[in-house]
């Protein structure tokens, strides 16, 4: 018999089975997994009656339904125009700094993972990111030291 | 020709008039008589492509359907834009009362708000909305639901068939048109799809009336909208203004005195060069002298500090990455004009080469399936003619 | 009905169309071929290559003509300069991400894309060669299905073949922009896959991105060793196509050719998968029985309907989507692995050569049957049963390799033994034709008389339908069939695994009526198997089965427990059907396979 995990389960009893279900059945399973794993994918397939092959195609068209393991809190680094004309690589890089990551890495705590995205409609207050669902404008070296900082406590 | 002084209006954040009021008042209105109204107040669509409201909610009247839907397109994804972020934040009762609307005149009975993936801290706020509209729409007898449904992250599913393909658990990949979402939509039945803005504003015609909207701006693009200004400006925020303003009222205001540039529309839009500002109005095509750019309300200001070079480099990455990849033109052609800009750059291809990628945008222009790929030649033409030498240099 | 046509000019001409036609079929029924890529008659239109655009008075952009219905007053030019610029361009693109290697490519000289640069002279390469570091490893862990991703133009032709008509979705489009790309789930390989190996597919992949794993130096190799004594079958289906590969049009039966070519390449035994064909009816027709009568007689739990085996395609779907229903497949082995259990046994002995030294090789409509041929089970004669397994398309190719003026061949006739076969056999290339030559030999050994058809041709159970369903009553049946007396037997035939899929649904739910199904793989049956000549679609299939059904009715037997060989070999070796060594050689076991 299948394998089937709980959070698939749970996902699929919450927002039903029809295909129109699918992208709120892949979120709620990535929120509850931080990240949507090959057998996430197979699972949710089987339990909706839709190919993995399919499910996989769905879930990679998507930049949030991340495919590969994150940390807890995944940070979202604006790189588009406004943003990156308000020095966002320089927010990068003390990003990098304090977190002693690369862009794409994840810290070996397993807290941050450290990513880049479009524009997240905040381009009037950039630098911008979003870290989770929350968003951080205004950003300055010293400042995202000091976010992370909160998290970090 | 004649200047118009840029004129700040305060409709769509204004706190003076009770939503609940107006629907009820425009409820009691025959559907034909809204349908009228719309369409007489000359809106058209603040999402950009510019589709006259009123002409849209008719065709879905108009269709024979058990079902029917409303969506209210909350994507925003255009690079520099953010209004509808702040619509939602602030005013999201008017958005649900312009689809409540909607809902009445087609005969629409569920609605949607396609939310994307980057504003989820709004969803407690406007859940609480919702409640308080659903028990509105109990009291005014009107048989509407309103839910969320989340996006996950593509530019590309603010285009209205892909966002409704998303809706439908697929790739938000464009579909071929025709057929439109008004009559093939949500699952197969009529669709009205309209942007956050373009929802309040018929709220706001239901308040102040045809006529009163249509004084505003100019011949072919009445009202005003909100303009997301960022970039190099003192003065970066959201603003209401009438539609028509030209671009040298626009610096005016809010360049920094050294505006060298504007890029209206953001990425997928026009860079106009200084030596334009006076002759480019803000509105749609035709109706005005000169040129007319219709924005989805991105105004995004470089001064002389600024490498257009870089400028369209970034904007090419953002198409490359957000194509859906599906059509051959856009998937490929952004990745030939990003490369090709760049082995410029390096001196790896001649000057010449430019010719051949400004051919390549025109035929993106004229051949990508979607709204995307066919904008793509817009700010690379309008970069790479009014900046050669910042290209090549 | 009355059809509102419409009204509109194609360069120059006025023309009128029913309403809901194409752009691309307004301007085909005016003669003029606009070209296409993404475009497939079989499949829903995608509209995403582009290559189609044509120009449209008073339109903004160049539509699709694959993709836009044509509307009352357009003027159309499908080959204006504009049209034709941004069809180059376009052609541009693709050549720029594609890994132009003609002169190494399986589908040089068949390419859509090949064909399409060369009318459009895409003779120098204007834009950034989009692969160049990047190190593709070409996917040939299948036995059957190759995979190179390099020369893939993402037309998503194959995905739409693998869900629509295949219902397996092995293949889907995965990330988007630059990234985009035409895989399977995860990027896994073929083997690994849901993939059926059916090879529809291939078929319809207008670039050598989907081939089939080719055999033919291996071959030639056997051929060419001394050593080694080596037979060669060929499928029913494969002489109604073949002339393609050669210069004749679809629909001409070169059977008496393709021996003497076969002849010619040098194979030892030229003999008939169409004898293992006629086998195949008397094993399955007796199974068939042996279940009615355990189930209706003994009162057995025996899964009825019984389902046929022969398309190793429709095996492996069934193992993958419905593990849990295989008692319903019959146990009899595919004509091919019954043809080779017996090469390298019975025939061996007979023709006095040392099984160890005989190759045998098989030439298919098919390219699942390559990997049916490597199933680990297919080894009751002690050695791998069937050797290699070419298609009809690499046949072609080893033909023309050898210098053979194919239609100027004299006919020749297969070796005996096993070289003869009945028009029963035959029809074993069509859907609907195992179905009929089984009621030809199940009626007639129940009742003792012929089935009640006209000239022996069941029509009910012929056609292009979908699932196709027929009745036979059973009167006055012979006193050991008692049982069966006054029963209406049920049957059903689909082809296309989307269809298979509709009939396994109604197993599911346990609310079949039928009491025996013919299931092929591939659309209108092997005559349309995925080893057949490109292109293909509903006309050119269409011929291919009318050859079959004239090629049928030429011959002189037509049942195939008439099949004088078959008896023979009753009588000198098998004994009787489902006997104990039938069991041993020509019947198989099914694996349960996971769905990913
Ligand atoms: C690539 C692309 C992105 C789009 N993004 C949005 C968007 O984020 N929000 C929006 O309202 N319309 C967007 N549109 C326009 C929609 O397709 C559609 O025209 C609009 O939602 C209709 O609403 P309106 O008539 O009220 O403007 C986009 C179009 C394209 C081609
Ligand atoms: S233009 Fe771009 S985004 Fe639109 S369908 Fe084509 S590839 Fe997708
Ligand atoms: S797929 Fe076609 S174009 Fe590409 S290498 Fe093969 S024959 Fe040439
Ligand atoms: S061989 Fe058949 S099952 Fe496999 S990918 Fe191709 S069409 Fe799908
Ligand atoms: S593999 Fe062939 S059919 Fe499939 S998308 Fe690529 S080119 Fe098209
Ligand atoms: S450009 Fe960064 S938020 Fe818009
Ligand atoms: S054939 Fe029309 S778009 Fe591909």
């Amino acid at each position: 018999m299948l394998r089937q995990d709980s959070a698939v389960k749970i996902a699929v009893e919450k927002h039903g089975k029809e295909r129109k279900h699918l992208l709120p059945v892949l979120q709620e399973v990535k929120r509850a997994k931080n990240y949507l794993s090959r057998s996430d994918i197979s699972d949710v397939a089987a339990e909706m009656g839709l190919s993995s092959a399919h499910v996989y195609g769905v879930a990679s068209f998507y930049h949030f339904l991340d495919l590969e393991e994150r940390g807890r809190n995944i940070i979202w680094v604006c790189k588009t125009i406004s943003c990156y004309m308000k020095g966002a690589n320089d927010i990068l890089l003390a990003l990098e700094e304090a977190l002693k990551i690369r862009l794409g890495e994840t810290t070996s705590d397993g807290k941050f993972t450290l990513l880049q995205t479009n524009c997240i409609g905040w381009c009037h207050k950039g630098p911008a990111m979003l870290i989770n669902d929350q968003p951080y404008t205004d950003l300055t070296p010293e400042k995202v030291v000091e976010i992370i900082h909160e998290y970090n406590q | 020709m004649a200047r118009r002084k840029l004129k700040r209006v305060d409709l769509i954040f204004s706190k003076d008039c009770s939503c609940r009021d107006i629907l009820a008042d425009a409820l009691k209105k025959p559907r034909e008589e809204i349908i009228r109204m719309l369409i007489e107040s000359g809106l058209k669509g603040r999402g950009g492509a510019g589709f006259p409201t009123g002409a849209k909610w008719k065709m879905a009247a108009e269709e024979e359907s058990n079902r029917k839907y409303v969506i209210c397109n909350a994507d925003e994804g255009e690079p520099g834009t953010f209004k509808d972020r702040e619509i939602l934040d602030r005013v999201s009762l008017k958005v649900l009362g312009g689809m409540a609307l909607c809902s009445y005149v087609t005969g629409a009975r569920e609605g949607f708000i396609y939310l994307r993936h980057e504003y989820r801290f709004l969803i407690p706020k406007l859940e609480k909305t919702l409640d308080v509209f659903h028990k509105w729409m109990d009291e005014l007898d009107l048989d509407f639901r309103v839910s969320l449904f989340m996006g996950s992250g593509a530019y590309v599913c603010g285009e209205e068939t892909s966002l409704i393909e998303s809706m439908e658990g697929k790739r938000g990949e464009p579909r071929n048109k025709p057929p439109y979402p008004t009559s093939d939509g949500y699952l197969g039945k009529p669709t009205v799809v309209n942007n956050v803005e373009t929802l309040v504003y018929t709220m706001m015609i239901m308040r102040i009336g045809a006529e009163e909207f249509r004084a505003m701006g100019v011949e072919g693009s009445s009202g005003s909208k909100l303009f997301s200004v960022s970039g190099d400006t003192p003065k970066a925020g959201i603003y209401e203004i009438e539609m028509g303003m030209t671009l040298e009222d626009f610096v005016k205001e809010f360049g920094d005195g050294d505006a060298k540039a504007v890029q209206v529309g953001g990425a997928s839009g026009f860079c106009v060069p200084r030596k334009r500002f006076s002759e480019t109005h803000i509105g749609y095509q035709g109706g005005l002298k000169g040129f007319s750019l219709p924005t989805g309300g991105s105004m995004m200001i470089f001064n002389s500090s600024r490498s257009m070079y870089n400028v369209l480099h970034n904007y090419l990455d953002f198409f490359e990455e957000e194509s859906c990849g599906q059509c051959t033109p856009c998937r490929v052609g952004c990745q030939q004009l990003r490369k090709g800009i760049e082995a410029i750059k390096r001196g790896e291809k001649s000057h010449k080469y430019l010719n051949d990628l400004l051919r390549l945008s025109e035929t993106m222009k004229l051949t990508a399936k979607c709204g995307l790929g066919q904008s793509v030649a817009n700010s690379f033409a309008s970069i790479v003619e009014n900046f050669r030498e910042e290209m090549i240099y | 009905m009355s059809e509102k046509m419409i009204h509109l000019v194609i360069d120059g001409n006025k023309t009128s169309v029913p309403e809901g036609t194409t752009l691309l079929e307004a301007a085909k029924a005016e003669n003029v071929k606009v070209p296409t890529l993404c475009h497939h008659e079989d499949l829903c239109i995608a509209g995403n290559c582009r290559v189609c655009v044509v120009e449209v008075d008073g339109w903004r952009v160049l539509p699709a003509a694959c993709a836009t219905p044509a509307m009352e007053g357009m003027v159309v030019y499908t080959n204006s300069p504009q049209v034709r610029r941004a069809r180059k361009d376009i052609l541009g693109l693709l050549v720029s991400e594609h890994s132009s290697q003609c002169t190494t490519c399986y589908r040089s000289t068949s390419c859509e894309l090949q064909d399409l640069a060369s009318e459009y002279n895409i003779d120098n390469e204007i834009y950034i060669n989009l692969l160049k570091n990047e190190d593709y490893v070409v996917d040939r862990s299948s036995w059957a299905i190759e995979k190179d991703n390099s020369k893939c133009i993402r037309c998503q032709r194959c995905v739409r073949t693998c869900a629509e008509l295949q219902k397996v979705n092995a293949l889907d489009v995965i990330y988007k922009g630059a990234d985009m790309k035409v895989t399977t789930f995860f990027d896994n390989p073929m083997s690994e896959v849901v993939c059926t190996t059916c090879g529809q597919c291939i078929n319809r992949c207008p670039t050598g991105a989907l081939t089939e794993r080719r055999y033919i130096d291996e071959i030639w190799e056997a051929i060419g060793d001394p050593e080694k004594h080596v037979v060669v079958q060929t499928a029913p289906a494969v002489r109604v196509a073949l002339g393609e590969m050669l210069g004749y049009e679809p629909g001409v039966r070169v059977t008496g050719k393709m021996a003497a070519a076969l002849k010619h390449l040098g194979f030892d035994s030229v003999l008939d998968t169409d004898f293992a064909a006629d086998l195949t009816i008397m094993e399955e027709a007796h199974e068939l029985l042996d279940r009615l009568k355990r189930k209706l007689v003994d009162g057995e739990d025996i899964p009825i309907p019984m389902m046929t085996s022969c398309s190793p395609g429709w095996i492996k779907f069934i193992e993958h989507m419905y593990p849990d229903h295989l008692g319903h497949v019959s146990s009899c082995k595919s004509p091919q692995q019954m043809f080779g259990a017996l090469a390298k046994t019975y025939y061996a002995k007979r023709i006095g050569v040392d099984p160890k030294n005989i190759v045998s090789v098989s030439v298919m409509p098919c390219s699942a049957k390559k990997f049916e041929a490597n199933r680990r089970e297919m080894n009751d004669s002690g050695h791998q049963d069937i050797d290699l397994v070419c298609t009809t398309r690499e046949l072609g190719h080893m033909i023309r390799q050898a210098g053979i003026d194919f239609k100027k061949l004299k006919n020749s006739k297969f070796d005996k033994f096993m070289g003869d076969s009945t028009g029963a056999a035959v029809i074993f290339g069509a859907t609907g034709g195992v179905m009929e030559a089984a009621l030809r030999t199940a009626y007639e050994v129940v009742t003792g008389r012929e089935v009640p058809f006209d000239g022996l041709n069941i029509a009910p159970v012929r056609g292009m339908e979908g699932v196709r369903e027929a009745a036979v009553k059973l009167e006055n049946v012979l006193p050991e069939w008692s049982f069966l007396e006054g029963v209406e037997l049920r049957v059903a035939v689909a082809h296309g695994l989307t269809n298979a899929s509709q009939v396994m649904e109604e197993i599911v739910i346990g609310d079949s009526p039928y009491h025996f199904i013919e299931i092929m793989a591939c659309p209108s049956g092997c005559i349309g198997g995925g080893g057949q000549p490109i292109p293909t679609n509903a006309e050119i299939r269409q011929k291919r089965a009318e050859a079959i059904y004239t090629e049928d009715e030429k011959m002189k037997v037509r049942k195939s427990h008439e099949n004088p060989e078959v008896i023979e070999l009753y009588k000198d070796f098998l004994g009787k059907p489902l006997g104990e060594v039938s069991h041993h050689l020509l019947h198989t076991k099914y694996t349960r396979r996971e769905r990913v």
